[in-house]
């Protein structure tokens, strides 16, 4: 296009006779009718439900437990507690009981889960500071303003981690127990869970860090922050036994501030871990379990539900029925009308005589 | 420059205003002053030589550019959001980040505009430095200089084949009798030389020019636009006034030719030239499709503020249901219903996209590209004028495929405009020229045999004449064959009029011998009607006579280089650069081919043509013979052809003079001392010159038979006495039968004027000229004095022939569906014989023909007729079946019908017939009539012509095409597209107007579809975040995702998709009619379309929300296989719709998955935390690392094109549309191809089935034009017979012999 043409004589202003220029390039055109496509119908059924059936047999396989203890049990007390804000800092702490019939194999993940907690509304889910979070010191005092009205305390003292997101992290705390069956005898068994390694890897490295210590402890690099408003401790407590997990660097605080999709969500809270000389080598026995709770997150406010979930997971993700019922529908569908188009063909474009030009 | 006071400043810049303001100038030569300040220069007041065109100084450019693109409403709707942003309380993106689409927008605009202005700044350099000579008074000769420099008030020196640099009052010319030859190819591309004269009296002494000795004031008019026409004169000292006109003036842009050199007196400069004032910008219309367009625009507004009021109420409701105070939301000072009335404007935000802003950018985009194509198709290029397509509307191209109506010229546009002389009658005799028709139909022979041959063939590559072809098959050897043999005889034809089938006349022997006869009775001492007749024919016109040595080749006047090496150039002021930027480039071009020119053009010489007698044969040196005449109407050149061929050869002309040799071989020098020009009021042109021999003022004159007839006084005075009554009137019969034969027509008279006579009117007549009010009415007037008691010689009949391909090309268009009118100002016998010739009527049609000579016959004739075509149409028998009927109505007529009473009636009637001849038309009604059927019948209409007479149609029309013919380019200027040929109309048309509407109409649809389908995913997730305004993408990937991913699919999709291969389309014109009326972009479609669009983002966006709910996937996790859903829901829906795969579509539309792919990983890995507050931090990688990612995409993809898709197979399996059978037979190989369709094509029964032959050659019989009942056979008889009068109705079968 850009050429420049350099012809003369009687016919310099002829324009080239190039394929391109006279839309004449070779193309394929294919054509969407009955007799054509037909076998990509019959062929994308097939798959679809070759892909539903392996799907759902999948999904099969793996086991899920779902229990909502807003109320349940001796935690109505403390739900009961919690409504009372002048009560937020009193401790409580109660106990579900559940049973499970069918054991758990293989990893065993264990969520909480809350509904109707919309971490998703634009405001709420704008209220952090990522650059406090990935450890830059003169954030870390001067939080961004995307944080307000969670940026500073009544005494202008900058908040870290800063922003509504942060300061409604969820702070219930679970102990699950095995009640072991020895005998006559049921001998609780502490459940051992995994509570690092849950997030990204790219998350716990590179996103959230820590500001730098200098040699300094990490309590006196966050000298001069508060920590946000519902929080009964401050973030460079969060685990006091592991450096690894402490800070902005905490697994549950990088997992909460992941804002959740939708109102009703789970939240991975540890994995099962699974000595090889433990009872839970090979995932979840079954039999009765307890979970002991320390009872601090309200959602009386909200009308919220929480609930811990139990599950196994398959290589596509959690136990999730929808997407192997999704694909044999979808392949049911297509087989559909494949057949409609057969008939089409059958009775119309077999012998292709339809293609005469019927135009008045 | 000396300071002065600031009060004389404004003193003078008042005076300055006040001076240009003035209805005469006064102007001074500025030699006196040479040298002297600014201020002391009498003609400083008025504007210099240097152009400047450019919009924008360097300086300003910003501010000014950013006020012009904010006259568009688009952009200050992108701006009113960006601002909307800037307000906490409604905001949704971070507002910086909110700024980047229309910065985009606007500095994309700024880009091209920037670019377009540099490159007018270069070409305005380049015009104002080139080289010119000014007169110095302290070098006392003519210096070199620049264009810019030149200033009212300079003298200028003007040589041979120069441009001249601003408009110059001719003072001097080298050549004798102060004549200077022009050529004004570069204003209106008239390319015959024209000649000016100088200013008479000025010049007095005989050694050449002395600037320095002019001390005359010039006074002349205001500038004007107006090329034909200036008024000035020139006021010596001693207070005389010397008259001029524009045959003194010569016009900035003009080349000099055949003129040694001449002096001129500028009076206008720079801009105010006629050629500058003539530079209108291009024009802008708006197509029926942006119409549309727009309204739909205005739906989905609508659209928009529905879903903006659900969201608003949505979130008030929400926030009502909330009781007490969840974390999660933030402490809020507002009540709710001010938030959710806040939420409005963040929803407007959110979901501004909706409305398809970047689709008008786009829309600019894709009629570049069309265009791009549409000048660069090889079938549309000419070889013979070396012209190719012109697009000077850029943004009607889709209006080509829906056109219904054709509104076309005839001379010049169905025909050639190319005048063969055929027969003449003399003194009532009739010479029918039967040798010359002999040879005339030989040489057409081959032509019209290969048209029988292949009309049905598709004309792609071959039509185009390449000897590069690749695919020769045995059938494109024989065409490319013909075609060589046709291009040796058109070359000749490079120079206008000079090739042998327009000057070689093969004289009818009885005419030959009738001339002797007269010759050797005396000959020229003697009057003889005969020979009268001749010196006529020879004298009576303004044809130019130039020798070999002044040949040169045709300029034209846009190159298609330099529109189509840039697109955007394209879109820059076209007229312009047409006129100024190729003046050098042409002329020098000119200079390098002038050689061989010469030599193909060197004519014959009539004694060529054996069998002659020969004292026929010219005696004189041969040469003499190189004479070449150059006419400003091919009739006249016609004529003088002719008589050439009879001995009567004109020698030369000047404005003084005219020689004619005999054919005795006597030189005869006629003084002229008078033209009386051909204006289109009086319709004929008359010339004065005395007779050498008998001393007689003798007038001929020449023009259309009407014109003469009324004029003819007391007859002719010598032997034939007694036979004068009936001479008019044979003559008149021979003159209708002329017409028949579609002829044009022109009557030969004379008058010998007595001296007494002569000098009464010659007062009159210089009192006429040097007035300046009103100078044209006096001197019409004058003219008119003298044009009476004519004797009339004889009359002339000449052939113009039809264009070729033109009864294929209304053939083709009948078949599309296309109403074809002749809209013609000749003779209604002549318009009905070119209609038969061009198919434009059948042998079986039923022609009315109205011609009635008043209201109250007019009125009853039409509802007759129309009675009866109702009553036709609403006999069962005749459902489905279009009559072939078509009218014929001429001028007087259509002026009744034309009255608001009977329009009705008229439109009416004429919608009912295939085809409408309308004859003796003025340019007024033929603007009339097609604004009458645009207007009543809601029609798209398209006007092609290429004359003066046919500016007002083609302005009136939807679209209007000027053919570069013969006539100048008056219509081309006033033309959206200027084509070479009849014929192109068809590819132009069928091909290239079905292709860019399917085209863009497509692409429009898609448009809304991938806006539409893209925002409502917003909108639906904002019924799971309580109508906040969230979006689960990140803002950036969402501009990306329209800016880059999505935008360049659609673009390509409107440029290249080709639905029906251009061999389909004109062989099967039927395919046109899909465009017409509603067309492919409609309400259905378009609702359609945002239906579909509905759908797949419901399925877009609910499985993966299904998939992904009660889990833990968190905002943008969840939003990124939406993303993906989307990329290729959209690109995959595209890929449904585009109809031919070529390589660019491949390489685009993987591109753009590529690109998506690429930019969103690239973003993801780098971006750790650049745009707080939301943070798409490795959200793809990790997604993409999740088998659950592909199997959502793949089938949320999947089921929202299921319906789609089997749609489209469903329906082109039940009912193909005929776009798609078209694209069927596209599969087949050619020849089985022709094969079908010929097939087809009888099997419909049409009488397309086979192609007559037509030819104007062979006199046809003549044709009943007695009134009868009107009463076809396929009529009820009973019903018609009741009808109490008689109409002028008749069934023509014309009989070719």
């Amino acid at each position: 296009m850009g050429r420049v043409k350099d012809k003369s004589g009687p016919l310099a202003r002829r324009p080239d006779n190039s394929a391109f220029k006279q839309q004449r390039l070779p193309a394929w055109s294919p054509m969407l009718t009955a007799n054509t496509v037909l076998p990509f119908f019959y062929i994308m059924a097939l798959i679809c439900m070759l892909l539903g059936v392996w799907l759902l047999l999948t999904v099969q396989s793996t086991q899920e437990m779902k229990l909502d203890y807003t109320e349940l049990g001796t935690c109505d007390e403390c739900f009961q507690m919690r409504k009372n804000v002048s009560l937020a800092g009193e401790p409580c702490t109660c106990q579900v009981e559940f049973s499970i019939d069918k054991k758990f194999k293989g990893d065993v993940f264990f969520y909480y889960g809350l509904k109707n907690f919309h971490q998703n509304l634009r405001r709420y889910m704008d209220s952090r500071d990522d650059g406090q979070m990935v450890g830059r010191k003169n954030k870390l005092k001067n939080p961004s303003t995307y944080c307000e009205p969670f940026a500073k305390d009544v005494n202008r003292d900058p908040i870290a981690p800063c922003g509504a997101v942060a300061n409604s992290m969820f702070n219930d705390t679970f102990i699950l127990t095995y009640q072991k069956h020895i005998g006559s005898v049921f001998v609780p068994v502490r459940v051992p869970l995994i509570r690092t390694g849950l997030t990204w890897y790219t998350d716990k490295n590179v996103k959230y860090r820590n500001p730098r210590t200098d040699n300094l402890t990490l309590a006196q690099v966050f000298e001069g922050t508060v920590p946000p408003l519902y929080w009964q401790k401050p973030v460079y407590e969060l685990d006091l036994h592991n450096p690894n997990n402490n800070g902005f660097i905490n697994d549950d605080l990088i997992v909460w501030m992941r804002e959740a999709a939708f109102p009703n969500f789970k939240k991975l809270y540890g994995i099962l871990k699974r000595n090889d000389d433990t009872d839970f080598s090979k995932g979840l026995p079954s039999g009765n379990y307890t979970i002991e709770i320390s009872y601090n997150f309200p959602v009386q406010p909200f009308r919220g539900r929480k609930e811990v979930v139990l599950t196994t997971l398959t290589w596509f993700g959690g136990q999730n029925h929808f997407l192997p019922v999704a694909y044999l529908v979808t392949s049911s569908l297509i087989f559909l009308s494949a057949i409609i188009l057969t008939v089409v063909w059958w009775k119309f474009g077999k012998d292709g005589k339809n293609m005469l030009l019927t135009f008045q | 420059m000396t300071w002065r006071s600031p009060l004389a400043l404004v003193r003078d810049a008042l005076q300055g205003q006040r001076a240009r303001e003035k209805e005469l100038r006064s102007l001074t030569s500025n030699l006196p002053h040479e040298g002297q300040g600014r201020g002391t220069q009498p003609n400083r007041f008025f504007s210099s030589n240097a152009i400047k065109t450019t919009k924008y100084s360097l300086l300003f450019f910003i501010p000014m550019n950013l006020f012009e693109q904010f006259h568009r409403l688009a952009n200050i709707y992108f701006v009113g959001l960006a601002i909307l942003n800037f307000i906490p309380v409604v905001n949704a993106f971070q507002p910086e980040v909110a700024l980047i689409p229309i910065c985009v927008i606007l500095s994309l605009t700024a880009l091209k505009d920037a670019w377009e202005d540099f490159r007018r700044y270069q070409s305005d350099r380049r015009v104002n430095n080139m080289p010119c000579f000014i007169y110095s008074r302290k070098q006392k000769r003519f210096v070199e200089r620049r264009w810019k420099d030149v200033r009212v008030g300079d003298f200028v020196k003007v040589v041979c084949n120069e441009i001249v640099p601003a408009d110059l009052l001719l003072l001097y010319s080298s050549e004798p009798n102060g004549v200077c030859h022009i050529e004004t190819a570069n204003l209106d591309g008239e390319t015959n030389l024209k000649q000016r004269t100088v200013v008479s009296g000025v010049c007095t002494t005989d050694r050449g020019f002395e600037p320095e000795s002019f001390n005359s004031t010039v006074v002349c008019e205001k500038p004007n636009n107006n090329l034909n026409h200036f008024k000035c004169f020139v006021e010596k000292p001693n207070k005389e006034k010397l008259g001029a006109g524009i045959e003194s003036l010569l016009l900035r842009g003009c080349t000099v030719r055949n003129t040694g050199h001449a002096v001129g007196f500028v009076v206008y400069a720079g801009h105010e030239t006629k050629s500058m004032l003539n530079n209108g910008g291009s024009r802008s219309k708006r197509s029926k499709l942006e119409r549309k367009l727009n309204i739909d625009v205005f739906f989905c507004v609508i659209l928009l503020f529905t879903m903006c009021l659900v969201g608003s109420v949505g979130h008030y409701m929400w926030l009502e249901s909330r009781t007490g105070s969840p974390p999660y939301l933030l402490p809020d000072s507002r009540s709710n219903s001010l938030a959710s009335f806040h939420m409005f404007f963040t929803m407007i935000i959110l979901l501004q996209i909706l409305i398809p802003i970047s689709l008008y950018l786009s829309i600019e985009l894709v009629k570049i590209g069309q265009i791009f194509f549409i000048v660069n198709d090889i079938d549309l290029y000419d070889e013979e004028t070396d012209s190719c397509m012109q697009c000077r509307a850029l943004n009607i191209t889709e209006d080509l495929g829906q056109i219904d109506y054709v509104f076309s010229d005839k001379t010049g546009t169905l025909t050639e405009n190319k005048m063969v002389f055929r027969r003449c009658t003399i003194m009532g005799t009739e010479f029918p020229h039967k040798e010359n028709a002999i040879r005339l139909a030989v040489l057409d022979e081959p032509e019209s045999e290969e048209e029988i041959i292949f009309n049905q063939r598709p004309h792609s590559s071959q039509t185009a004449w390449s000897f590069e072809g690749e695919d020769a098959g045995p059938m494109d050897m024989h065409r490319r064959g013909q075609k060589k043999s046709k291009v040796v005889g058109t070359a000749r034809s490079d120079v206008a009029f000079s090739s042998p089938l327009e000057t070689e006349v093969v004289p009818d022997q009885n005419l030959v011998r009738q001339i002797s006869r007269a010759e050797s009775r005396g000959g020229s001492q003697r009057t003889d009607p005969y020979l009268d007749f001749f010196l006529a024919l020879t004298i009576c016109n303004t044809v130019v006579v130039s020798r070999a040595t002044a040949r040169r080749q045709r300029a034209g006047l846009s190159p298609c280089s330099s529109q189509t090496n840039n697109s955007f150039e394209a879109l820059s002021d076209l007229v312009k650069k047409a006129s100024l930027l190729i003046q050098r480039k042409s002329s020098r071009f000119r200079a390098q081919s002038q050689g061989p020119v010469i030599d193909s053009v060197r004519m014959e010489s009539p004694a060529d043509t054996n069998g002659l007698s020969p004292s026929v044969r010219p005696t004189a040196p041969a040469g003499s013979e190189n004479l070449y005449y150059e006419a400003e109407s091919p009739d006249e050149a016609a004529l003088v052809h002719a008589a050439r061929a009879y001995g009567f050869v004109l020698l030369a002309r000047t404005p003084k003079n005219v020689s004619v040799r005999l054919p005795s071989g006597q030189v005869l020098d006629f003084e002229v001392l008078d033209v009386l020009t051909f204006d289109s009021n009086r319709k004929r042109m008359s010339v004065l010159v005395r007779h050498p021999i008998t001393k007689e003022c003798v007038l001929y004159t020449k023009g259309a038979d009407f014109a003469i007839m009324e004029l003819l006084g007391t007859p002719y005075a010598e032997n034939l006495s007694k036979s004068h009554k009936n001479i008019a009137s044979d003559t008149q019969r021979h003159l209708d039968g002329y017409a028949k034969e579609g002829f044009r027509t022109l009557c030969i008279a004379k008058k010998v004027v007595s001296e007494d006579e002569y000098r009464r009117w010659l007062v009159s007549r210089k009192s006429a000229q040097a007035a300046i009010e009103q100078k044209e009415q006096l001197i019409m007037d004058t003219a008119v004095q003298m044009e009476t008691n004519l004797t009339l010689l004889g009359a002339t009949g000449i052939e113009d022939r039809l264009q070729e391909n033109v009864p294929d090309t209304t053939v083709a268009l009948r078949e599309a569906g296309i109403h074809v009118w002749v809209l013609t100002g000749d003779k209604l016998e002549t318009a009905v014989n070119i209609g038969y010739a061009c198919r434009l009527l059948e042998d079986e049609d039923l022609l009315i023909s109205m011609s009635c000579k008043n209201k109250v016959t007019c009125t009853s004739s039409l509802d007759c007729n129309l009675e009866e075509m109702r009553r036709y149409s609403e006999n069962p028998q005749n459902v489905g079946t279009i009559p072939n009927i078509s009218l014929v109505i001429d001028g007087h007529t259509l002026a009744m019908v034309l009255s608001p009473d009977l329009q009705d009636r008229f439109v009416d009637l004429a919608k009912r017939c295939r085809t409408v001849l309308c004859c003796r038309m003025t340019p007024l009604q033929k603007s009339a009539v097609v604004k009458l059927v645009r207007d009543k019948l809601k029609v798209m209409t398209l006007a092609v012509g290429d004359g003066a007479n046919d500016v007002n149609m083609i302005q009136a029309a939807d679209v209007g095409v000027g053919i570069s013919g013969q006539e100048g380019m008056q219509a081309v200027m006033a033309s959206d597209f200027a084509i070479s040929r009849f014929k192109h109309l068809k590819k132009l048309l069928l091909v290239h107007g079905h292709w860019c509407y399917t085209r863009l109409a497509n692409m429009i649809i898609y448009f809304f579809y991938k806006n539409v389908a893209y925002v409502n995913l917003l909108f639906w997730y904002q019924f799971f975040c309580g109508f906040t305004g969230t979006a689960m993408i990140d803002y950036w990937l969402m501009i990306f995702f329209n800016l880059f991913f999505t935008s360049t699919p659609p673009i390509m999709f409107g440029i290249f998709d080709k639905d029906v291969s251009a061999e389909v389309l004109l062989g099967v014109p039927e395919l046109y009619r899909t465009g017409q009326g509603k067309g492919e972009y409609n309400f259905l479609t378009f609702w359609i379309s945002i239906l579909d669009a509905f759908y797949q983002s419901l399925v877009g966006f609910f499985i993966p929300y299904w998939v992904y709910k009660d889990s833990d996937v968190d905002i943008f996790t969840f939003g990124t296989p939406l993303n993906t859903i989307s990329l290729f829901t959209m690109l995959l829906h595209l890929s449904i719709e585009i109809k031919s795969w070529t390589v660019v579509h491949w390489i685009i539309m993987l591109g753009s998955v590529g690109l998506y792919f690429g930019v969103t990983l690239a973003y993801s890995a780098i971006c750790v935390n650049c745009n707080p507050p939301s943070n798409a931090y490795w959200v793809l990688q990790s997604q993409m690392g999740d088998p659950m990612f592909y199997l959502v995409c793949t089938i949320s993809t999947l089921v929202a094109l299921l319906p789609r898709y089997t749609f489209h197979v469903l329906k082109n399996s039940i009912s193909p549309s005929p776009l798609l059978q078209g694209r069927e037979l596209d599969r087949m190989d050619p020849s089985t191809r022709d094969q079908w369709i010929r097939e087809w094509r009888g099997f419909r029964g049409g009488g397309g089935g086979q192609v007559k032959r037509y030819q104007l050659s062979p006199p046809p019989s003549p044709t009943q034009e007695t009134p009868v009942d009107f009463r076809p056979e396929f009529l009820n008889s009973a019903e018609a017979t009741s009808d109490d009068f008689s109409l002028n109705v008749t069934t023509q079968r014309p009989v070719y012999t």
